[in-house]
């Protein structure tokens, strides 16, 4: 049995799963996690090419011989301008009109500018660019995001690379219950395989992490621990829950039990 | 002729003049396939490579993927 398929701007993808390419001990330990992860796509960021020494291999290479498309981040970028410009070179790098749009305002929390944010979203959606905006778990501007024609929106859990799990699953519930016309993908703060699961019974679309899987002890096993929870969980949200219940209800028959004294 | 002073990547370089992108790419030991160019805060296309030449004072980034969330 499969869960529903995720479709963002008209493309559907295996799997609900976003995996970042940051942060591996080694690339043959990214080969190995992003595998075993089967993501749907893979973030990469966009960098100077430093001119002074010959690279080895590179996360490209590995991507390749994963077989796995690639989602340009604007990583790192603090103003409208630096993220636009970002996500033009990305696309001419990669040849694909994705981008994981991220406009930053703090460094400390590397929470988003949301400003900036709707600014730089306006301005690629009109160039023709699939936007995925990483933003606060903000309704308001989830929506605001929405109606600047982003493909998806993709709220935090928590800061990026903490792994604290969900912070606030009450602003991730209304968002998921308000936002029902486009994807939602969590992104960032997931640090182990239950705090995906929750994520995606919580009805989300989908997750997106990197430091959960390549600062894990083993992240090959770790990205195997979140596909199955990702999967879990997006089972779990399509049967529909029990309502939780303060007392205990009798699953055996009531009736018929053999008595001491009767 | 004199050489002509472009900044790539943030560091003042001297290349031929009339140089093309394509020039400055071969130059630098780089192929064209998983990179991207800025001249002077425009991306150049990949197929302009071997007909845009840089000028004086141009300010030219080449950028590339690297790992990232």
């Amino acid at each position: 049995m499969r869960t529903s398929t995720l479709t963002i701007a008209g493309r559907s993808f295996p799997s609900r799963l976003f995996v970042g390419t940051g942060k591996y001990p080694s690339l043959e330990v990214a080969r190995r996690a992003l595998m075993a992860s089967g993501a749907a796509m893979v973030t990469v960021a966009v960098r100077r090419i430093d001119l002074t020494q010959k690279g080895e291999g590179s996360i490209l290479d590995v991507i390749e011989k994963v077989g796995v498309p690639i989602l340009p981040n604007t990583a790192g970028c603090y103003t409208v301008d630096e993220a636009v410009r970002t996500a033009r070179l990305g696309r001419e790098a990669g040849l694909s009109d994705y981008v994981k749009l991220e406009v930053i305002g703090d460094p400390k929390t590397l929470f988003p500018d949301n400003d900036g944010l709707l600014q730089a979203t306006r301005i690629l959606v009109k160039e023709g660019f699939v936007v995925l905006p990483y933003t606060n778990d903000d309704l308001v501007v989830a929506k605001r995001l929405r109606d600047a024609g982003a493909a998806a929106v993709m709220p935090l859990a928590a800061p990026i690379g903490s792994g604290l799990g969900i912070q606030n699953p009450v602003n991730l519930r209304i968002l998921l219950e308000e936002i029902q016309d486009l994807p939602v993908i969590v992104d960032a703060g997931v640090g182990t395989a239950s705090d995906a699961a929750i994520v995606m019974e919580l009805g989300a679309d989908g997750v997106l992490m990197n430091t959960g899987i390549a600062g894990a002890a083993d992240p090959e096993k770790m990205a195997r621990a979140m596909r199955l929870a990702i999967e879990s969980g997006r089972l779990a949200f399509e049967a529909g829950r029990i309502p939780k219940k303060l007392y205990a209800s009798a699953s055996s028959p009531v009736e018929g039990v053999v008595r001491s004294g009767a | 002729m004199t050489a002509m002073r472009i900044r790539v990547n943030g560091r003042d370089r001297e290349v031929a003049p009339g140089a093309t992108v394509s020039a400055l790419l071969e130059e630098l030991g780089l192929l064209p396939a998983r990179l991207a160019v800025e001249r002077n805060g425009r991306v150049v296309a990949k197929p302009d490579y071997p007909s845009v030449a840089l000028e004086e004072g141009d300010v030219v980034e080449v950028v590339h993927f690297v790992g990232g969330g």
